[in-house]
C-alpha cells in the first residue's frame, strides 16, 4: 500500500481537472444552450415570433450535435479546438468539445420547458402590451425556472460522463486518471474510488439541482 | 366604448381541416359604462370574438374602435400602449405561479414601467378591493378557483382600464364562486365606471349581470339589443335562449286551450289571469314556465291551459293584445308551432 503516496496527489489533481472542465462547460453551456432554446421556442410555427426558415435551420443543427456520438465529436471538433485553445491536449482543451456537445441537449431540454408553459399565460401577458422580449422575461423563464433548473442538471450530469471520455483522449481528469492506474496497472480498487468520487459528484449536483427546482416551484 | 365594424375573422387552413370563418361579418357596439354579454353555442366565435376586441386576433377585415381609437389602424407598438388600458379576464385565470398573488398584480404595472414603491401601493389597494388583501403573499396554488380570479381581476383592473374583457370568467368556477366573482364585477363596474364585454354560455350569468345581450351562431349576430327590451319581444331567439320557452308535447290530449303569454313588467301575468277567470269565468292552470327578475324587472314566458266555456276567448284575446299583452293561442294541432324555441 505503499503507492498510496504516489496516487493521492494524482487523485487529487484528477479531480480538480474533472471539476474544471465540467465547471467551464456547464457555464458556457448555459449561455449558449439557453439562449439557443429560447430561439427554438419563439421561432416556431406558431410561436411568439415564427420564423420557420430559421427554426428548421437551427433544429436542424442542433438535432446534429444531439445525434453525433460524443467520441466523433471530438475527434470532428479537433481543429475548432486548436484554432481556440492552440492544443487538443490538456483540461482545457477538452471544454471545447464538452461545450459543443452540451449546448445543443441544453437548448433541447430548454425549448420542452418553454413550450410547457400554457400558452394562456402568454397570451394573459400579451393582453396587459407586454413586448415580445417581456413575454420571454418574465413570463417563460420565470414560469420555467424549476423545469429549466432540472433540465441543466441533468445536462451538467451528462458532461461528467462526456468529461470521462475527453479524459481518455487525452483531457485529464478522473476519467484518464482510471484508465491510466486503475485499468492499464490492474489496480480495481483504483478504479471503483474514481467511481465512487464520481458518483459523489453527481449525486451532490443532483441532489442540489432537485432542491433549488423543488423550492421554487409553487405550484 | 368599444365599436366593431363588419368584422370578419378567417383561420387559414391547416394541414386537412379547411379554413374556418370563425366571425363572419359582426357589428357591435357597446355602450359606456354598459355590461354587454355575449353567449351563443360552443364554436360559434365568442371568444375569438372578445379577443379581435384587444387585437390578440386582428381581424381579417372590419374595424375595431376602443375609447375612440381605432385599433386596426394603429402601428404595433400604439396597439401594445391600447391594450394597457382594456383589461381581460380568462376562464383559467392565467395566473404566473412563480409570483405571488400580489407579484401578479404588479405584473401589468412593471410591464407600463411603474416605479417599485408604486406597483407595491397600487397591488395593495387592489388586493384589498377585490377582498383580497390578507393574501397578497399566497402563490396561486394556495388559493381556491373564485380567489384566483379575484386576483386576476385585480390584476386586469392594474392600469386602470376603461374597459374590462372576460372569456369565460366563471366557467370554471363552482356556483358559490361564481356568484362571489359577478357581484364583484358589477361592484367593480359601478366603482371604476367600467365597460364590460363578458363572453359566457352560461345564461344565468347574463341574466345576473348584463346590460344587453348578443346572441352568436356560426360566427354572426343572431339577435342582441339591452335585456329589458328583448325579454318583451314575444319572438326573439335571445329571449328564447334567455327565458327557455315551455315545452307543449306533454300536455297534449288534454283538452281546453293552450295560452303563451310573455310576462313583462308592464303586462304581468295578473292581468290575463284577471280577464281569463275573472271576466270569462274560465278554469285557469299554469301548465309550465317560469318568471324571473332579470335586469331590475321582472319577465317570463307562460303557458296557461285555459279550460270551460271558449265561446268568448278570441274576443278577449283580441282585447289583452290590443292593450299590449303579449298572449297567443298554441294550435292544438301544430306541435312544430308550440315547441319552436325549445330546442335552444
Ligand atoms: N387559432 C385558431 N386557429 C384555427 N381555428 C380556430 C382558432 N381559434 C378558433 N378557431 C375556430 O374558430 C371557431 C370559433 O372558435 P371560438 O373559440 O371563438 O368559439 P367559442 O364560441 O369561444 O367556443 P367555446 O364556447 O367552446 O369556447 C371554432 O370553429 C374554432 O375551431
Ligand atoms: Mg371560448
Amino acid at each position: 500500500m505503499s503507492d498510496w503516496a504516489r496516487v493521492w496527489p494524482q487523485l487529487l489533481e484528477a479531480t480538480w481537472e474533472t471539476l474544471y472542465m465540467v465547471g467551464v462547460s456547464a457555464l458556457l453551456t448555459v449561455l449558449l444552450g439557453i439562449p439557443l432554446g429560447i430561439l427554438l421556442t419563439v421561432t416556431a410555427p406558431g410561436a411568439l415570433a415564427p420564423r420557420p426558415l430559421l427554426y428548421r435551420l437551427l433544429g436542424l443543427v442542433v438535432n446534429l450535435g444531439r445525434s453525433l456520438p460524443f467520441i466523433i465529436l471530438l475527434v470532428l471538433v479537433a481543429p475548432v479546438t486548436r484554432g481556440v485553445v492552440g492544443t487538443t491536449i490538456g483540461s482545457t482543451a477538452a471544454i471545447v468539445p464538452l461545450t459543443i456537445g452540451a449546448v445543443p441537449f441544453l437548448a433541447r431540454l430548454v425549448e420542452t420547458s418553454l413550450r410547457e408553459v400554457a400558452s394562456g399565460k402568454v397570451e394573459a401577458a400579451l393582453s396587459m402590451g407586454a413586448r415580445r422580449r417581456d413575454v420571454v422575461r418574465t413570463v417563460l423563464l420565470p414560469e420555467a425556472r424549476p423545469s429549466l433548473i432540472a433540465g441543466t442538471t441533468v445536462t451538467v450530469v451528462a458532461l461528467i460522463s462526456y468529461s470521462a471520455m475527453a479524459g481518455a483522449v487525452g483531457g485529464g481528469g478522473l476519467g484518464d486518471f482510471a484508465i491510466r492506474f486503475g485499468y492499464q496497472q490492474f489496480r480495481t480498487d483504483i478504479t471503483l474510488l474514481t467511481v465512487v468520487l464520481l458518483l459523489l459528484i453527481v449525486q451532490v449536483l443532483q441532489w442540489a439541482g432537485d432542491h433549488w427546482a423543488r423550492r421554487l416551484a409553487h405550484a | 366604448m368599444i365599436d366593431l365594424h363588419d368584422v370578419r375573422k378567417v383561420f387559414p387552413a391547416r394541414g386537412r381541416s379547411g379554413e374556418v370563418v370563425a366571425v363572419d361579418g359582426v357589428s357591435l357596439r357597446v355602450a359606456a359604462g354598459e355590461f354587454a354579454g355575449v353567449v351563443g353555442p360552443s364554436g360559434s366565435g365568442k371568444s375569438t370574438l372578445v379577443r379581435l376586441v384587444n387585437l390578440l386576433e386582428r381581424p381579417t377585415s372590419g374595424s375595431v374602435t376602443v375609447d375612440g381609437r381605432v385599433l386596426t389602424e394603429l402601428p404595433d407598438d400604439e396597439v401594445r400602449q391600447a391594450r394597457r388600458s382594456i383589461g381581460m379576464v380568462f376562464q383559467h385565470f392565467e395566473l404566473l405561479d412563480s409570483r405571488t398573488a400580489a407579484g401578479n398584480v404588479e405584473h401589468p404595472l412593471e410591464l407600463a414601467g411603474v416605479g417599485r414603491a408604486e406597483r407595491r401601493r397600487r397591488a395593495t389597494e387592489l388586493l384589498d378591493l377585490v377582498g383580497l388583501g390578507e393574501r397578497a403573499d399566497a402563490h396561486p396554488g394556495q388559493l381556491s378557483g373564485g380567489q384566483k380570479q379575484r386576483v386576476a381581476i385585480a390584476r386586469a383592473l392594474a392600469g386602470r382600464p376603461k374597459v374590462l374583457l372576460c372569456d369565460e370568467a366563471t366557467s370554471a368556477l363552482d356556483q358559490a364562486s361564481t356568484t362571489g366573482v359577478l357581484e364583484l364585477l358589477r361592484r367593480v363596474r359601478a366603482e371604476l365606471g367600467l365597460t364590460v364585454l363578458l363572453i359566457t354560455h352560461e345564461m344565468a350569468v347574463v341574466k345576473a349581470v348584463c346590460d344587453s345581450a348578443v346572441l352568436l351562431e356560426r360566427g354572426r349576430v343572431v339577435d342582441s339589443g339591452r335585456l329589458s327590451e328583448v325579454l318583451t319581444r314575444e319572438h326573439s331567439p335571445l329571449a328564447d335562449a334567455l327565458l327557455p320557452a315551455p315545452l307543449t308535447d306533454a300536455d297534449a290530449g288534454h283538452g281546453g286551450v293552450l295560452l303563451r303569454v310573455t310576462v313583462t313588467d308592464r303586462t304581468p301575468e295578473t292581468v290575463v289571469l284577471q280577464t281569463l277567470i275573472g271576466q270569462l269565468g274560465l278554469a285557469v292552470e299554469v301548465a309550465g314556465g317560469s318568471v324571473e327578475t332579470v335586469a331590475g324587472g321582472r319577465y317570463g314566458r307562460l303557458l296557461l291551459r285555459a279550460t270551460g266555456d271558449l265561446s268568448r276567448l278570441d274576443g278577449a284575446l283580441r282585447g289583452l293584445r290590443d292593450d299590449g299583452v303579449l298572449i297567443e293561442p298554441i294550435p292544438r294541432d301544430s306541435g312544430a308551432v308550440a315547441t319552436a324555441g325549445a330546442d335552444r
